[in-house]
Order: structure tokens, then sequence, then C-alpha cells
């Protein structure tokens, strides 16, 4: 038996939510008592790493077609790779791309598409997992009888650790037919450098209560201090202070990063939906009856503009000190 | 151009959730259910392209009969037809196997879903439902352009965005970006009235598959209560990152 997992590469290299999704498989494939095959299509980087996170065998697909991403092909490849393997269980990032494929593979493939999957399954006859359900609100129990499946997990949700373990490399040979009904990149535009959101350890968020787009200076200052990703609430991104895909929440990106800061974000229900389920988290607020406090772990009821700057200058001496 | 937005009906954003004693099922009383957010805006999208390019709109929803408030305010807001697949929406591939069946000879140019509905969030309907009918799939779509059957598409990417060209017929999954929040149509009285003489269609549902069922639910872990700083000590909240936290 196989559990097959999508090695997804940005530009080339893996991310990090690639790895914990190797791991991933990797401990759900000891549970099945399975190998696990990890697919990297169209990635540059050193190949036999992922071994490190699990893999057992890395195929890997070279072909012009596939330069770039196309969830059609990739989908079709991911099934050619499942079923030359014979893989039942296929897992996928939840990432943009992930959630552009996973369906997509699901449905081909005729398997259970199982999403927002956040532990490892509780039992795998008959496969019972849990998933976030309600934006975050909560956690449903969902079970099915199918063979086969496809399981996207949540960014951040299970973590990964690095062995020393070795695995195979194999190039896998693939075309895609001419019938998928495809669409052509005109380009991409990425905010290169940046710490992606979704799969940031740390993030530092930003609401209404700092006033105006040129307030977030310090913001920015105390994310580069921290390392941290930039987000914002969504009348923040409405009224165009920052932009859009910095929205998190109920309506935005869901995130659930170790440390999440909000700075003047009052903590509305919608706004909670998309955050609660960070480690750690750190409010401040002038309002000390802010509803964000009862959801945080550290808070300061304080002025964001005389707060973030102290914080600032201590963050940094903190890193200078380690 | 005929236009396909499928709708669906979820517990307002600002609902508490709740479920029946034993955990089984989610406990709808005192719930206000609305148009999923997401679908708002592809709704308002459909409705754009109505107005420039001239299009004739169905909106479709599995469901059953409590959802037709959120068909009628579809109506409403300015589509001409809607369809109720008279069933429980209990899984994502049944619905959009449901879905499928019933567009699978009426020649949509364009269907339009939301990226997620807000309640179960699979993001699996419009993936699924583009396969069944071997159309090209844009998954968080935040633009789309029409230039006779010659589409531009703009979807999100992690950290950033890409443009696509493609040709109708296609699917695409929205969200905020497809319009702009401000953009979003609310039903004016002259709509609300003219709705009543709109065909709603109940059709009964195919048979289709169910792949998955859910057990129970649970709430998240309640958080315990805070430990607040004093705005002049930051120092002591750095110190309870790095010891306590173990997160700088
Ligand atoms: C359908 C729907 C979906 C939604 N989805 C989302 C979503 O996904 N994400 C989201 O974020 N919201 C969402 N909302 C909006 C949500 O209800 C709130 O309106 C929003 O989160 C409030 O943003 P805010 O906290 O930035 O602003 P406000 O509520 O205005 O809060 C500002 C806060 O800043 C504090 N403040 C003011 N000055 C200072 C200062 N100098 N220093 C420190 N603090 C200060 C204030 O005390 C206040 O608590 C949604 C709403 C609806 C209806």
């Amino acid at each position: 038996m196989k559990v097959l997992v999508y090695a997804e590469s940005w530009n080339g290299s893996f991310k990090k939510s690639t790895f914990e999704a190797i791991h991933y498989a990797a401990e759900v494939a000891k549970l099945m008592n399975a190998e696990t095959v990890a697919l990297s299509i169209s990635g540059t980087e050193d190949h036999a790493q992922l071994g490190q996170y699990g893999a057992q065998i890395i195929k890997t697909i070279e072909n012009a077609a596939l330069e770039t991403f196309d969830n059609q092909t990739y989908a079709e490849a991911i099934i050619a790779v499942a079923d030359e393997m014979g893989a039942d269980t296929i897992i996928i990032s939840n990432t943009n791309n992930g959630k552009a494929i996973a369906p997509l593979v699901a449905a081909k493939r005729k398997a259970a598409l199982i999403s927002n999957v956040i532990e490892l399954p509780e039992s795998i006859s008959p496969f019972t997992i849990k998933r976030k359900t309600f934006s975050s609100k909560a956690i449903a129990k969902y079970q099915t009888h199918s063979d086969k499946k496809v399981i996207t997990i949540t960014a951040n949700a299970f973590g990964y650790a690095e062995g020393d373990s070795s695995a195979s490399v194999e190039s896998f040979d693939f075309t895609p037919q001419e019938t998928t009904p495809s669409l052509t990149s005109l380009s991409v535009d990425s905010a290169t450098g940046k710490i992606g959101l979704t799969e940031a350890d740390l993030v530092v968020s930003a609401g209404r209560g700092l006033k105006g787009p040129e307030n977030w200076g310090m913001v920015e200052e105390l994310a580069d201090a921290l390392g941290a990703a930039t987000a914002c609430s969504k009348p923040v991104s409405d009224i165009g202070w920052r932009p859009h895909s910095e929205h998190v929440g109920q309506t935005g990106i869901a995130i659930n990063p170790q440390l999440y800061i909000a700075v003047g974000i009052s903590g509305a229900i919608q706004h909670l939906a998309g955050v609660n389920a960070s480690k750690n988290i750190v409010v401040i607020n002038t309002d000390p009856d802010a509803p964000f406090f009862k959801a945080a772990d550290y808070g300061i009821v304080g002025d964001a503009f005389e707060v973030l700057p102290k914080l600032i200058s201590a963050i940094k001496s903190h890193k200078a000190s380690i | 151009m005929n236009l396909l937005v499928c709708i669906s009906h979820v517990p307002d954003t600002t609902s508490k959730i709740a479920f029946t004693d034993d955990h089984t099922e989610f406990d709808a009383s005192g719930i206000t259910f609305v148009m999923n957010p997401y679908d708002e805006f592809g709704l308002t999208k459909a409705m754009h392209l109505k107005e420039s390019n001239g299009a004739r709109i169905t909106v479709i929803n599995v469901g059953l009969s409590a959802t037709e408030s959120t068909l009628r305010k579809a109506l409403a807001i300015g589509a001409d037809e809607a369809i109720r697949i008279n069933a429980e929406p209990t899984d994502a591939a049944y619905v959009a196997e449901l879905i499928a069946d019933y567009a699978r000879d009426k020649n949509f140019d364009l269907i339009i879903t939301g990226r997620e509905s807000i309640d179960y969030n699979g993001g699996a309907v419009p993936g699924i439902l583009s396969v069944h009918l071997n159309l090209p799939f844009v998954n968080a779509c935040i633009g789309l352009d029409l230039n006779g059957d010659q589409a531009t598409l703009v979807r999100e990417i992690d950290g950033g965005k890409e443009t696509l060209q493609g040709k109708l017929p296609l699917l695409i999954a929205g969200q905020k970006g497809l319009v702009e929040e401000k953009d979003l149509r609310i039903p004016a009285m002259r709509g609300i009235m003219m709705a009543r003489k709109k065909p709603l269609t109940v059709i009964e549902p195919s048979e289709a598959t169910k792949q998955t069922m859910v057990l129970n639910y649970d709430l998240p872990k309640e958080k315990e209560a805070c430990t607040l700083i004093d705005p002049d000590q930051v120092d002591q909240l750095v110190e309870l990152l790095h010891r306590e936290a173990k997160v700088i």
C-alpha cells in the first residue's frame, strides 16, 4: 500500500507547508502500514531532502508542459502517479494551489475529499478524521467508507520534524492529454521576499485602530523585527489601506500561526473565526472591554502609537541578546 | 450569455455555533441564515456581466425549502430564474453531482460559485462540478474580464496573484476582488416586487453518491484568562513570549 503526497514547490523551491504535508503523509502511512511516495512537479531543488520529512520514494516529473502551474494538468499528473503506484490515499497541502487541485483529483478518481484536516486520522477503517468547520468556530469528525481519499491539511496545524531517513528519487514520465480543459498563464505577480501569510509562524496584524495607511510603518517594522508576516482586519482591506491578500478572518484567510499579534483590532466574531486557532494571541488595544481580550493569551491595554515603538525596540534588543 | 450562479444558504457570520446535545447535529435554532458571502460577490459579478454584455442569470441551490428565502433574495437582486434541488446538502461530492446533472444540457457559458461556503468550508463543490462538466476551473478568482468568449482571469496565489487566459465556457470560484465590497448588490423594493413573478422551480434530486458523513462536532477549546501586561513594561511581554510561549 502507498500514500501519495504532492510536494508542492514554488519557483522551484519547496515550501514549509510541503514538509508538513510529507511529514503528515508519512505518519498516515505508518498507521496504514504503507509506504510514503512524494511527487514533485518541476521542482529544481534537491529532491532527496524530502526523505528527511518521511518520504521513502520521491517521484519527479520534468516536462516543459508542466513548468507553470495548471490545476488540470497537475491533477492529471498526480492521478497518473497514484494509479501507477496504487496509492489510494493522497495528501495535498491546503494552499491556494492545493485547493485548486484537490477537488479535481478527488472527482476524477471518484475519491472522497476531506479538506481542512487538522489531525491524524482517528481510525483508518472506517476512515475517521477531524477537520475544521464553521470557519474555525467548530471541529467536525468526518467518516468515509470510500477506499480512495484525498486529504488536504491545514498549514501549521500539524508541524513537522526532520529525520535522517533516505529516499530514492525516481523520474516519472508524464505527458498531459490534449483534451484536458486548460488555461494559459499570462503572468504571475508575487510579493517576493515576503513571508507567506498562511504558512507564517509569526503574524503581526492591525485594524482600524491604526487610523490610516500612513501608520503601517510601525506595523511593518515590528513584523520585520520578528521575522513575521503582516495581516489586517477586513475593513482595513475594504477601504484600501492594505491589500486584500492580507485580510484575515471568516471571509478572508484563516490562519493558525504560533504567534498572532493583533493591534487596534476589536475582535469581532468574524475576525476571531479566522485567527483563534493561533497558538498564542497578543492583543494591543486602548479599550479594556474590546472582545479580543477574551480570546487573547497576553494583552496590553494601551495606545498602539505608544506601545508599538517600545515593543519594537524591546524585540530588537531581545534579538540582539540571543 | 447564459450564466449559472451557485448559491449556498449559510448561518450569518455573527452566529454563535452550537450543536444538539449529543453533538451530532448543528443547532439551527435562533440562527439567521443568509446568502453565503462569497456567493454575493459571484452574483454581483453576474449582474455586472448582465448589464454590460446582456445575460440570463440562473441561480441554483441544493437545499430544503428553508433556503428559498436566499434564492428569492438572489431574484430580487436581479437573477432571472431560480432552481432549488430539493435535497439536504450534506456532502460536497453529492451537491456537485446534483448541480452537474441539472446543468449538463443547459449550455451555460459561465458558472460562478463561491470559493467555499462559510459553514462547512469544504471548498470542494466548484472543483468537483468542473470535472463533471469538463470545464476549466479557476479557484479563488479575484478578477474576470470578458471579450466575446475570451476570458482574462485573475486568481489568488499564495503571496500574490496570477493572470490567466481562457475561453468560455468555464467555471470560476470567486471571492472579494471579483467585485469590490462596496459594489455588492442588495435588493431594492422594485427588485423585491419583481422577484415575486420570477420562476423559482423545485426539482427532485437525481441519483447521486455521497462520499462522507459527519459523526459529530466539537467546539474549539476555550482560552484561559489573558495575562495583562502594563503598557510601560513591554519587556515583560517579550520575556513571556520568549520563556513561556517560546515563540521568539
Ligand atoms: C459578512 C461579514 C463578514 C466579515 N468578515 C470579516 C473577516 O473575515 N475579517 C474581519 O476582520 N472582519 C470581518 N467582518 C467585520 C467585523 O464584523 C468587524 O467589523 C471588523 O473585524 C472590525 O475591524 P477592526 O477591528 O479593525 O475595527 P474596529 O471594530 O473599528 O476596531 C478598532 C479597534 O481599535 C481600537 N483602537 C482604536 N484606537 C487605538 C489605538 N490608538 N491603539 C490601540 N487600539 C486602538 C479600538 O478600541 C477598537 O477595538 C465581517 C463582517 C461581516 C458583516
